[in-house]
């Protein structure tokens, strides 16, 4: 049974959480070489099929939907790998999962320093 | 005997190598962040220690899902940085050791840790990112590094309180070491961060103070929370203080605390970095 989360806003990554996520976090993997970076971009369906992504998940891809892909299974050390690819860093990254632009999403970590 | 000289906890994060590649240590952002190593550098050029174990966490270079161990131990001659897909900077081999890796081995299965053993292993930003802190300009050759990894990614992981007695029972390995080097032990990783989920960008600067209180002189404080709570109270990824704990675990004696510094945000983290003599330091 997976550990059912208690924390608002946070995705427990656990072993359930690992079985659905496999082939995205398996692809994402495919990321730390030029080679599999390449092919993503130049064909993502393509990319995404090879690697037997759900359909749940290959919408959560197209639509760089990154709470959609944690919640199929992602790994963020996975999609972080992705977020490469996107040129995004974990600001950008961070920005896109709580609805602030990037310089919101910087300003309210600086905030965090003032408590 | 070999000696353990003293622990050092340092942040890992992958935009400290990339600002140093940069050469931005000295911009705004980083300045007050990196001004705090020296002293810590400078120790280290004091002590000469021969060997570096550090406790790290594998972000998906070596270890995927398809095999991750919990606890794993570096036994190979040299370690390779590769290429982990978001553009941090390869950096050059790292030396490794192995007659005391071995001999860490053989005496955590005596004790009950029952250790996955690698004789190759690519490690990443977690391990390379403090080597390149403490010796900057890749010049970190000379000392023998043993890597062990900790499962901080997917749940279950080890807890606090057995990551402490891991690297207990690892400091003792090292005491009973039939050898006059001289050793430290690096906790990386930490403090209080979130990266994924609505909660991103999670950090709590008044645990992570606590922390680096406690872990001086009274780390059972933090060994009896769970990895539940160190997600609640320092985020998903908070739980990489069980590599703090580690090292403290292998240290024993009196300690005497030589730096505490601590800086937020350095990207999206509360970054600590302390370091604790022993007894046996010059």
């Amino acid at each position: 049974m997976s550990q059912v989360s208690h924390i608002p806003g946070n995705i427990m990554f656990d072993g359930p959480m690992a079985t659905k996520g496999y082939p995205l976090n398996k692809m994402c993997y495919s990321f730390n070489n030029a080679d599999g970076r390449e092919a993503f971009l130049a064909n993502e369906d393509d990319y995404c099929e090879k690697f037997g992504l759900s359909v749940e998940q290959k919408q959560a891809v197209k639509n760089r939907d990154v709470i959609a892909m944690l919640e199929a299974g992602g790994s963020i050390y996975y999609l972080a790998k992705f977020a490469g690819i996107l040129g995004l860093n974990v600001q950008d990254v961070g920005g896109l999962q709580t609805g602030m632009t990037t310089d919101e999403f910087k300003a309210f970590l600086v905030q965090q320093g003032e408590k | 005997m070999a000696k353990i000289l003293g622990g050092i906890a340092t942040s890992h994060i992958p935009a400290i190598g990339v600002a140093m590649d940069k050469g931005l240590e000295q911009t705004p952002y980083w300045k007050d962040f990196f001004d705090a190593y020296p002293p810590v550098r400078e120790w280290l050029y004091k002590q000469e220690p021969d060997i570096a174990v550090i406790f790290y966490n594998d972000h998906g270079l070596e270890f995927f899902h398809d095999r991750k161990p919990t606890f794993a131990i570096g036994a190979a001659a040299q370690y390779e940085n590769a290429d982990e897909g978001w553009g941090i900077a390869e950096i050059p081999p790292v030396t490794g050791e192995t007659e005391l890796s071995w001999h860490i081995v053989n005496q955590l299965i005596e004790h009950e840790f029952d250790i996955t053993v690698c004789q190759e292993m690519k490690v990443d930003h977690g391990l390379t990112v403090p080597l390149t802190l403490m010796w900057p300009g890749h010049r970190y050759g000379h000392i023998k590094v043993i890597p062990i990894a900790i499962n901080c990614e997917r749940h279950p992981m080890p807890k606090p309180s057995r990551c402490f007695d891991f690297g207990k029972a690892i400091g003792d390995a090292i005491r009973s070491y039939s050898g006059n080097q001289k050793v430290v032990v690096f906790g990386t990783g930490g403090l209080s961060h979130q990266l994924d989920g609505q909660r991103a960008g999670f950090i709590n600067k008044p645990f992570d103070l606590y922390c680096m209180d406690k872990i001086v002189n009274e780390p059972e404080a933090l060994t009896k929370l769970t990895n539940f709570d160190l997600v609640e109270q320092a985020g998903s990824q908070g739980v990489e203080l069980n590599m703090w704990l580690a090292m403290r675990g292998a240290l024993q004696g009196m300690l005497t605390e030589l730096h505490r510094s601590y800086h937020l945000p350095i990207s999206n983290t509360g970054a600590g970095l302390q370091l604790l003599a022993t007894s046996d330091a010059v």
